[in-house]
């Protein structure tokens, strides 16, 4: 009987994504570059942000998977909760410095692009602030990550935190959102296809989207087979130095 | 082929620059570690195995 | 666990239990801010909420590593483990213990700090009041901050590392139903964020504490 659970087999994890990495990384990357020429190179400028309007598709793709990445790493760690599998637990360890990094362009790309439009690098804005607060988190949850030497202790008590600083960060938000309004607009997508942006910027914008999650996708993919191979190399050179 | 980007030139080239970068930083990382971790696990592996 | 709470807080007090250093500390860093942002009466009645907010979270996290650290290297936690009152009712009475040597303290230092930072007269009972509410947030929060990193050798800036972003909505609502106050507007919405962050915690983190405490005796 085929199921999911047959990939939390190590050795199944990594033969099958061995596979499909070279077409995922060639897809990731046509899929970047369509989205991000066409939204440098051919797309016109919005009359009121002048060419910054470009920004867009860096900034929201990586916002989008900066959430993504965690959300991604809630569930790697509820499944190792209930159901013990390591794969799952390093899959969730794998994609914690990419969620940072995504976290880190988001900040960076509004920084720059608030410089001109808001006239400030910076502002206090919830949505700013939830971020910044957003990539403390991945910082703890890495350190304490790399912190614990042994690897079954290092994951429970990871997904006890990631668990905890989920709640914590919704918490955060609303808290933020109470504390200081915004000046950062509306989401830029939404189902309803009235509030979305203008369909010239909207559809590089999903190619770019795309990209950076089929991006995500392979990167975790790649970093799990290392950190598979990691403990697995860990632990037979601890038995080696037990004989 | 350049488009134009009027006064906001710099904003835009260096957000690109500046993602594109750590896109790559990342990647880079990544892909460098897992190939030295595939080379090294196998040198462990091997090694055990010649000596039973 | 009456007996388990009498020895926390006699160790807590006791010499080098750190009931003593996070006053001090407290004090300090109220002592240092008009140094960093000069001695205007107007400013650092502006301020002054915020500050004391601050300065008893900061005190709050100096103490956290005692929670469990001696009773670690002794091994007396193992025995705790084994004993036949539940680990979540143990991490629950070392939080209070910890909110009683370190928050209430706090708590009633807080009004004479607040006239060294010329706290407008409004702004004392929103202020005890909001601290009386989070402080016990912040040991409980504490608490599972200090189980996570109970084995670690150097857990001290790691523990800070994971309990700070912990901090964010209880440090948000407090400070904010403190200003507020001091201001003169209404603070209900915060005072009852702030309550229901404090009950959301105590009912649900020592579940998580006891979890991650016992994965790091086993």
């Amino acid at each position: 009987m085929a199921s999911i659970w047959q990939y939390a087999n190590p050795r199944k994890f990594i033969d099958t994504t061995d596979r499909f990495l070279p077409w995922l990384s060639a897809l990731a990357l046509v899929s970047l570059v369509v989205g991000l020429v066409w939204g440098f190179f051919f797309t016109p400028e919005d009359y009121r942000q002048g060419s910054t309007v470009k920004i867009i598709y860096l900034h929201v793709p990586s916002a989008l998977m900066a959430i993504n990445a965690w959300l991604m790493m809630l569930v790697a760690s509820l499944v190792w909760i209930v159901r013990r599998h390591h794969v799952s637990a390093l899959a969730a360890r794998a994609a914690a410095p990419i969620g940072a990094t995504m976290t880190v362009i988001a900040l960076v790309t509004g920084a720059i692009w608030g410089q001109p439009m808001w006239g400030t690098w910076w502002a206090w804005d919830p949505r700013l602030t939830s971020f910044l607060i957003l990539f403390l988190f991945y910082l703890g949850y890495m350190a304490l990550w790399a912190a614990i030497e042994n690897d079954d202790t290092a994951a429970d008590l990871t997904s006890v935190l990631c668990l905890v600083g989920s709640v914590f960060a919704l918490l955060s938000r609303y808290a933020v959102n109470f504390w200081n309004q915004g000046l950062h607009q509306g989401a830029s997508l939404s189902l309803d296809k009235e509030e979305n942006v203008a369909d010239v910027f909207y559809h590089p914008l999903l190619v770019s989207i795309a990209g950076f999650i089929l991006l995500f996708v392979a990167l975790v993919f790649l970093r799990t087979q290392t950190e598979i191979r990691a403990r697995r190399m860990r632990a037979l050179l601890a038995r080696e130095r037990l004989q | 082929m350049m488009p134009e980007l009027g006064k906001y030139a710099g904003a835009v080239l260096s957000s690109y620059g500046i993602s594109l970068a750590l896109l790559l930083l990342l990647v880079a990382v990544s892909v460098r570690r897992a190939r030295r971790m595939r080379r090294e696990l196998e040198e462990v592996e091997k090694r055990i195995r010649r000596n039973g | 666990m009456i007996a388990l709470l009498i020895r926390d807080m006699k160790l807590g007090t006791r010499a080098g239990g750190g009931f003593g250093l996070g006053l001090a500390f407290f004090l300090i860093v109220v002592v240092l801010v008009p140094f960093g942002v000069g001695p205007e009466t107007g400013r650092l009645a502006l301020i002054a909420p915020g500050i004391l907010w601050l300065g008893a979270l900061l005190a709050c996290l100096l103490s956290l590593d005692r929670i469990f650290a001696l009773d670690w290297e002794d091994g007396s936690l193992d025995l705790l483990a084994t004993s036949p009152l539940p680990m979540e009712a143990a991490v629950s009475v070392k939080a209070l213990a910890h909110w009683l040597t370190t928050g209430l303290p706090l708590v009633l230092a807080a009004p004479v700090l607040g006239v060294l930072l010329s706290l407008p007269a409004a702004g004392y009972a929103p202020l005890i009041l909001s601290l009386a509410l989070g402080t016990p947030a912040l040991s409980v929060i504490g608490t599972f901050g200090a189980a996570l990193t109970v084995g670690l050798k150097r857990g001290g800036l790691l523990l800070s590392l994971l309990v700070l972003p912990l901090y964010v909505p209880t440090l948000i609502f407090g400070a904010e139903m403190a200003r507020r106050g001091a201001e003169g507007m209404g603070n209900t919405t915060p005072m009852l964020m702030l309550a229901g962050i404090t009950c959301g915690t105590i009912a649900l983190l020592p579940f998580a504490s006891a979890a991650v405490l016992r994965v790091n005796l086993r």
